[in-house]
């Protein structure tokens, strides 16, 4: 369990973290999202303890951890450049968080090995530095030096580091952006069968939403040193809360209309008058679609038509760039098998009413819409509330 | 193009880029070596129209001659003071500076300037001041020791201290250049491994050093271990402009014997040998250091 309370940090003039709250229950795995420069990094090494923030609290476990030291809240971190130890063996650095708190300062100094008690805790310290390995599929590496092992290899030896002494919290930095694309793929399934295995709180920062998206029980949108949205992926993805989030979370980046006032948009888009609910969008103010390209595809009937501007072959899919009439580009997204026409010719698009988005063009921020499906006149014809 | 017509022109290619400096230094360093190593067996004298084949005479009297013993202890006890008082001040001072700088980066410019300007500065001129401040009448450090009522002694005119000053002159030299080699490798360590090291729970400064800090230094401090200790075998300036190896050669060293020997005595045989046994001395020095220190300081 963790929650940090209006946590604010400033560098010199610059404020990186403006008020920041949020809550990550036990066990859960939380990921911050953001583009660099966000702050999700900061925020990490503030719960880590690397840092302190100007003024809030941070609780770990319901315990204001403020006067703790890193080591003290028993965390546990996994670092992007795995920042393991060169100059020991893969054991050695696994065992050095046992060490380092087990021992007193003389038995892990050179004396130490004359020490009855030293040689005991060093026992129990190897015994479970095999136990960690063997769960992590390392113990073939115990004797190599960091400098001989592959990426992938270096993450699971920082993982055990981090896991040996059993913390109450697991923080990770960006652990797997220095992986290819496939092992990216399965440690991220492993990092998350960990999390459900020990039961642990993990708190993940990332840049790739997808790799949140994957893993993460909720994601908290960072952007600008604020929280723009903290939610299942789910809910993130379809209700995002601001442009911002929606053009951040999602594959292939999201389509806006350009900025219209209601009885003014853009060909296919109208709406009809009743689907907003009243007083919530003043006269007189610009709105925004959005649609993702993945719900925007070709059909026959389809009530938005432009000229094909591009279109790259994917195998599984087809992106298509789609030119309105009033110069609008739209991304669209095709089934692989579907039919290609020309470049230049005309593409008719259809959607479903309930994958629109619609935001304040000034402000950004989401308007709930009340839309009855069958505006495409491509689709069924019950009203279905839309959000 | 025909394939060895274009091999034959890149192998021109490549013997033009990396003859001339191959020739430079065949020509200015190897072969001069060769021909030191052949007069070492000769008696030969600047000069001279002739020379006899001596053997191993002139060597026979570097280890009976009890001059030339002097010059070599002198040179191990200056070497022995000099390199580990250089390099761990070095260290210290570069571990402060390191500190001083993400609070006062202004500060911490300045003194790097003020600890590395003996470096910089030509040595010659520098021992002048040295005289002047170790003079026993007039010098300023008699003086302030005379304020606690301390006599202090002759420095550089005492037999059994003079050495010891030289080397201590020699530590202020070497200290900055230290000192510089030491915090580009502090700058070079991922802060990562401190913040490992924090949360592993390594957050005490002297279980940061010994953990990260001194593990990382590990390539820096070989070289500058390397580098140290070649310049003090070479010790040369301080001795030639301060005490010319005196008094009664309590500070006489290899170098400085090479150059008496060769000259001012023009006695180019001896001095060949003696300037053989300073190579030889360097040399596996050198070795040594790579040999054993290498592999563990390259963590591979």
């Amino acid at each position: 369990m963790i929650e940090l309370r209006k946590v604010t940090r400033r560098f010199g003039r610059v404020t990186v973290l403006k008020d920041i709250s949020l809550a990550a229950d036990e066990g859960s795995f939380l990921a911050l999202l953001g583009p660099s420069g966000c702050g999700k990094s900061t925020l990490l090494r503030i719960i880590a303890g690397l840092d302190r923030p100007d003024s809030g609290e941070v609780l770990i476990g319901g315990q204001d951890v403020a006067a703790l030291t890193a080591a003290q809240r028993n965390v546990a971190m996994v670092f992007q450049s795995y920042a393991l130890y060169p100059h020991l063996t893969v054991a050695q650095n696994i065992a050095l968080p046992l060490a380092m708190r087990g021992r007193s300062r003389l038995e892990r100094s050179l004396f130490g090995r004359f020490l009855g008690s030293a040689r005991r805790k060093q026992q129990e310290e190897v015994r479970r530095v095999r136990e960690i390995a063997g769960q992590l599929g390392i113990e073939n590496l115990l004797d190599r030096k960091p400098g001989q092992l592959s990426g992938g290899q270096k993450q699971r030896v920082a993982v055990a580091r981090a896991l040996v002494r059993e913390p109450s919290i697991f923080l990770l930095d960006e652990p797997l952006s220095n992986l290819d694309a496939k092992l990216r793929v399965q440690m991220r399934a492993e990092i998350v069968a960990l999390n459900r295995r020990i039961g642990r709180t993990f708190v993940y920062v990332t840049h790739d939403q997808a790799e949140a998206m994957a893993m993460a029980d909720r994601v908290a949108v960072m952007l600008d040193g604020r929280i723009a949205q903290l939610a299942t992926p789910r809910e993130l993805y379809e209700r995002p809360r601001s442009m911002e989030v929606a053009a951040f979370v999602g594959l292939h980046p999201i389509n806006f209309t350009p900025p219209a006032t209601w009885d003014a948009l853009p060909g296919g888009f109208a709406l009809p008058p009743g689907s907003l609910p009243p007083g919530s969008l003043p006269s007189g103010r610009k709105v925004v679609i959005g649609i993702r390209p993945e719900h925007l595809v070709p059909a026959r009937e389809g009530r938005v038509r432009g000229r094909l501007a591009h279109m790259e072959y994917q195998g599984a899919e087809i992106l298509l760039d789609v030119r309105l009439e009033d110069g609008t580009l739209l991304k669209a997204v095709a089934p692989g098998d579907w039919p290609a026409v020309e470049e230049g010719e005309e593409v008719r698009l259809s959607y479903l009413p309930r994958n629109l988005h619609l935001f304040e063009a000034d402000s950004g921020t989401r308007l709930s819409l009340e839309v009855f499906e069958g505006t495409d006149g491509s689709n069924g014809r019950e009203a279905r509330p839309c959000h | 193009m025909p394939l060895s017509k274009r091999r034959l022109l890149e192998a021109l290619t490549d013997l033009w880029l990396a003859g001339p400096a191959t020739l430079a230094m065949l020509v200015l360093i190897f072969i001069p070596v060769g021909i030191v190593a052949l007069l070492s067996f000769t008696d030969y004298q600047f000069g001279a129209r002739s020379f006899n084949w001596v053997g191993l005479d002139n060597y026979l009297v570097l280890v009976k001659d009890p001059q030339a013993r002097r010059a070599i202890t002198n040179t191990i006890v200056y070497a022995a003071i000099v390199i580990p008082f250089s390099i761990f001040f070095g260290l210290l001072v570069a571990l402060g500076l390191y500190r001083v700088a993400s609070y006062a980066p202004r500060l911490s410019a300045i003194l790097r300037a003020a600890y590395f300007l003996p470096v910089a500065a030509t040595l010659v001129a520098m021992a002048v001041v040295w005289q002047m401040l170790l003079h026993p009448n007039l010098g300023l450090v008699n003086h302030l020791l005379a304020l606690i009522d301390i006599r202090g002694p002759s420095w550089l005119s005492d037999r059994g201290l003079v050495l010891y000053t030289l080397a201590v002159i020699g530590i202020w030299q070497t200290v900055g250049y230290n000192m510089v080699l030491f915090l580009a490798g502090l700058a070079a360590i991922p802060p990562q491994l401190y913040d490992a090291a924090e949360i592993d729970g390594a957050d005490r400064g002297w279980e940061r050093f010994w953990t990260v800090t001194w593990p990382m230094l590990g390539p820096t401090t070989l070289f500058v271990v390397v580098v140290t200790a070649t310049g003090a075998f070479r010790v040369f300036e301080t001795v030639a402009t301060l005490t010319r190896g005196g008094p009664a050669f309590a500070s006489d060293v290899l170098v400085y014997a090479i150059y008496r020997e060769g000259f001012v005595y023009f006695k180019a045989g001896y001095s060949s040998a003696i300037t053989m046994v300073f190579f030889a001395f360097v040399l596996l020095f050198t070795l040594a250091k790579f040999r054993f220190m290498e592999s563990r300081v390259h963590y591979r």
